[in-house]
């Protein structure tokens, strides 16, 4: 689904990722450990070009979204990405939040299509062959009513709808961060991007996250994880990448890697954080 | 005292019984009107500058932008209101070949001066924001301007509100300077009155007053917006 090709990024003079190659499937879960500087944030924020790249292809079905002759919008759709620091919109309440993006861009969409239809219907008068007109089929109302219902059915599901019209400063970092999951998850992503998800929470709501994020591993979700809960990692990750300095330094399934690390580097590290 | 009652009487015949309120009050409509839309445009350019300002500068036409709006900005805050009135009254618009009442003029070249200032304090305000925001927004599959105008200027307007107050106090000031060109403001109004009834004190003693209740009532409408806009800062 996703395939890196020997991906490095610059900052200034710092060579942070010194050429990763990987591949990322179709309901893989992956997580990245490693000490703090080793690049792993830098690498996830490059999956969906929130980092350029300095050189090196991201293809993500079937596209090199690093190229220069992208709408990197377009695909950043598609993947979902979870904060560390939340990031809600403090400006919105909490539905408006999770509504915001899927009605903008499907409004988007619509007023386009009628455009099109607009041009089509002036060539139309001029052509033999008719050109047929985009099918519209929804109305600003209509997609507005469905994401409401959408947004509320995902804030249901997280216990959480009696929030839906309160500002997120009101909430404790738990619902904050299971919000910002269900925002992501409201563009039906085909993957989803979490970049230490639970480092700035308080420790008694790091729970409420990875159970949220565990459902989803459950159902079948492809997801690219960032994390320093080992246990965690161990207990929904498919596959584990090791990074150090820049580079994947071993790669491997969380039974293998946690009990029998090949590369000292990894041994180190791990006798320091289990 | 007896003189300044005279005075008071002076003031008020030609006030009240020779419709001298009536210029007043036309006056003090330029005024705000002048104010008002012209920190309304002044605040559309701002915030047009300030995202230009703020825009990563790695491409070309991004430089090109952000070096026009320098030149914008160090020129309308390098040169005097009263000179850019003059200019734009006497020597732009007659080159042009156009002819505009003096009022809209003036709107314009405020719009244009407070477009300057507006664009500083609004780029303090975007960089106040926390970057986070633009990040979700981008993540989301946003682009950089609907995140830039749905999320980021919104919080950065609620920022600066106080300071945008001040501005729009400023520019209600400023304005007294209009009559350069012959627009009809509060100065002109009590001038008047006083040229007519060969009066002075008592015009211009009620004209500052008329500037202060102006100012006072702008500060206390701020403060109510402030407080409405910042509902989403706390519990309800």
């Amino acid at each position: 689904m996703i395939e890196v090709i020997d991906l490095k990024k610059n900052f200034g003079d710092l060579e942070v990722l010194k050429g990763i190659t990987t591949t990322i499937n179709a309901g893989e879960k992956v997580a990245i450990i490693g000490p703090s500087g080793s690049g792993k944030s830098t690498f996830l924020r490059c999956l969906n070009l929130m980092e350029e790249p300095t050189s090196g292809s991201i293809i993500f079905e079937g596209v090199d979204i690093a190229g220069m002759n992208v709408n990197i919008n377009i695909h950043r759709r598609k993947m979902g990405m979870v904060f560390q620091h939340f990031n809600l919109f403090n400006n919105k309440t909490v539905i408006d939040n999770i509504m915001l993006a899927p009605v903008h861009i499907k409004i988007q969409e619509l007023r386009v299509k009628k455009v099109k239809n607009f041009f089509i219907k002036i060539g139309n008068l001029f052509r033999k062959n008719k050109k047929e007109l985009y099918k519209i089929d929804t109305t600003p109302a209509r997609i507005k009513q469905e994401a409401r219902e959408n947004a509320l059915r995902l804030l249901k599901r997280i216990g959480l709808e009696d929030k839906a019209n309160v500002y997120p400063s009101t909430l404790s970092g738990g619902q904050k961060q299971r919000i910002a999951i269900i925002r992501a998850l409201a563009m039906n992503p085909k993957v989803m991007l979490f970049d230490e998800p639970t480092s700035a929470l308080d420790p008694e709501m790091v729970g409420e996250v990875l159970d949220l994020i565990k459902q989803l591993a459950s159902e079948g979700m492809t997801m690219v994880i960032v994390t320093h809960e080992m246990g965690f990692a161990r207990e929904v990750a498919t596959r584990i990448l090791f990074m150090d300095e820049g580079r994947i330094v071993e790669e491997n399934t969380p039974e293998n890697l946690f009990s029998n690390p090949q590369n000292p580097r990894t041994r180190e590290f791990l006798s320091k954080v289990l | 005292m007896g003189s300044f009652g005279k005075k008071v009487a002076k003031f008020w015949e030609m006030f009240y019984e020779h419709n001298g309120y009536t210029r007043v009050v036309t006056g003090l409509k330029n005024t705000l009107i002048i104010a008002v839309l012209g920190l309304f445009i002044g605040i559309i350019i701002g915030t047009v500058i300030a995202v230009v300002e703020v825009f990563p500068k790695r491409k070309r036409l991004p430089r090109i932008l952000h070096g026009f709006c320098t030149f914008y900005v160090g020129l309308f805050r390098g040169t005097p209101i009263v000179v850019q009135l003059l200019v734009a009254y006497y020597v732009v618009l007659p080159l042009l070949g156009m002819n505009w009442p003096a009022l809209n003029v003036c709107v314009l070249v405020f719009g244009l001066n407070s477009g300057a200032y507006v664009s500083e304090i609004m780029r303090s305000g975007i960089l106040s924001v926390d970057p986070g925001q633009m990040e979700a927004g981008r993540a989301l599959g946003l682009s950089y301007s609907v995140t830039m105008m749905k999320i980021v200027v919104p919080q950065a307007v609620k920022n600066i509100l106080p300071t945008l107050g001040n501005e729009l106090i400023a520019l209600v000031k400023e304005t007294s300077v209009v009559s350069f060109v012959g627009a009809a403001d509060l100065y002109v109004a009590f001038n008047y009155i006083g040229t007519n009834s060969y009066e002075f004190m008592v015009p211009y003693l009620a004209m500052a007053l008329i500037y202060v209740v102006v100012v006072m009532i702008i500060a206390f409408l701020v403060k109510i917006m402030e407080r409405s806009l910042r509902k989403s800062d706390r519990s309800h």
